[in-house]
């Protein structure tokens, strides 16, 4: 077999081998990126909060019970 | 001993300090891996190159289990000593441990149609991680089930252990009874049967696997006590 | 005994008697939760001529006859104990070869020969490199039974 064509065709099984990994990519990729942007949102908004009653917030990250 | 991590400022500083290791760890390991076994391993003698599938499969169903693990002993954790952070930490693991076992399902039928003839059969090995799939489902679904927090956290936290059962029948069934899935190859008395050449990319991409799991368990657990603290400041700002 | 304590204890006793009822039932199933009988198992269990059964064991060696100009293939699989022929029509996995584990679909025909409708292959928890295999059975240690006959011409398309 030559080169990156053999490598691609992986012994003929490539219908499993490339899905399979494709599959968990996406996966993971998917819940990383959805992650990240969930967390940035809800960081944003409590930025914002915060700005607007300073105050009470740094009450509230004190020592938990 | 457990209060001094229940503070969630000094957690957050924890977080912030471990995620860029285990982020770097994770890319580092998870390229030595897909490389390893994707090109630098060799076939099977008797699978192939179908073998491959095995370094994504295998990962994502210890971590399937590692993560289950986890959130059950958050939960426990969080029912019993109310600890402030568990009830979090069990539900970020939930999300991250249902998508490592649907990617074990998936990879799974494409491994099983080109080895064994099939993409799915009724075996108990089989069966018992769809049921896995099922507990997280049911979990996720517990805590948006309820409108006050503390309900739902102790709802699903029951859930959680409830579901703990299943860990040793997912491990253990192909020993116990005929399954179509073979027995293991790794955690096993008298050691791997897997070739040194096959075992070094299969333990990298569990590596990567596993920082990935530690990753973003830390992230969506920061954006977790985000949320709540959000939540409480709506609320203060609605009364007052 | 102090709150958390008796938490503790709960979880713990509920952990306990639901891990003990689990077992039961999962004994109590067995049947239900094997996907296969070995043929010993068929020749105990006295399964009916027709019942729709899974049958698994070991294709033994040079029992593959295959008629000619037909799919219609027939072998025996053992457990080591009893054996029991296989009569299938279709195409065999990849991986079937003599010496290797399988599980078939059927039923039993009434002259006690097993007729297939599906073949699947299992296949083993050792994983290595094709060199490694043929050095291992020159130097004679291979450990595990013999796959060496490629019954179902050669495995990878």
């Amino acid at each position: 077999m030559d080169g990156i064509v053999g490598f691609l065709s992986m012994g003929g099984y490539w219908p499993f081998v490339w899905p399979a990994y494709g599959a968990a990519a996406l996966g993971l990729g998917g819940l990383l990126a959805l992650s990240i942007r969930w967390l940035r949102a809800n960081e944003a908004a409590l930025a914002r909060l915060e700005r607007e009653r300073p105050r009470r917030s740094v009450a509230r990250s004190g020592p938990a019970p | 001993m457990l209060h001094r991590f229940a503070n969630p400022a000094r957690f957050l500083r924890i977080a912030r300090w471990v995620v860029p290791w285990s982020a770097s760890l994770g890319l580092v390991s998870g390229a030595a891996g897909l490389y390893l076994g994707l090109a630098g391993s060799p076939a099977d003698y008797q699978q192939g190159d179908t073998v491959r599938i095995m370094y994504v499969h295998v990962p994502a169903a210890w971590m399937a289990l590692a993560a289950y693990a986890t959130m059950a002993l958050a939960s426990a954790v969080a029912l019993i000593w109310k600890h402030p952070l568990a009830d979090l930490i069990a539900k970020s693991t939930a999300p991250i441990g249902a998508t490592f076992t649907a990617i074990a399902l998936i990879t799974g039928a494409l491994w099983g149609q080109p080895t064994w003839g099939t993409w799915w059969v009724w075996d108990a090995r089989l069966t018992s991680v769809l049921i896995l799939l099922f507990l997280y489902v049911g979990y996720l679904a517990l805590w948006n089930a309820f409108d006050d927090p503390t309900r739902a956290a102790r709802a699903a936290a029951v859930l959680a252990l409830v579901g703990v059962v299943n860990l040793p029948i997912i491990k253990f069934s192909v020993d116990w009874w005929n399954t179509l899935h073979q027995p293991a190859s790794v955690l096993k008395i008298g050691g791997p049967t897997i070739h040194p050449a096959m075992l070094t990319p299969l333990l990298l991409m569990a590596l990567a696997f596993l920082c990935y799991f530690i990753t973003l368990l830390l992230l969506r657990v920061r954006g977790e006590l985000a949320a709540r603290k959000l939540r409480a400041l709506q609320a203060a700002r609605a009364e007052g | 005994m102090t709150r958390k304590r008796r938490r503790l204890f709960v979880v713990l006793l509920g952990m306990a008697t639901l891990g003990i009822a689990a077992a039961l039932v999962l004994f109590a199933f067995e049947d239900n939760l094997v996907f296969f009988y070995s043929p010993s198992d068929v020749a105990e269990r006295e399964i009916k001529p027709g019942q729709r059964i899974r049958v698994g064991g070991l294709v033994e060696a040079a029992s593959l006859q295959r008629t000619p100009a037909s799919p219609e293939v027939s072998f025996a699989v053992t457990d080591m104990r009893r054996s029991l022929k296989i009569v299938y029509t279709g195409i065999l996995p990849d991986l079937f070869r003599e010496g290797q584990g399988i599980v078939a679909e059927g039923t039993l025909r009434p002259d006690g020969a097993f007729e297939a409708r599906s073949v699947l292959a299992k296949h083993d928890e050792n994983y290595m490199p094709p060199e490694v295999a043929d050095s291992l059975k020159r130097a004679g240690v291979w450990q595990h039974r013999e796959p060496q006959q490629d019954a179902s011409g050669k495995a990878r398309p």
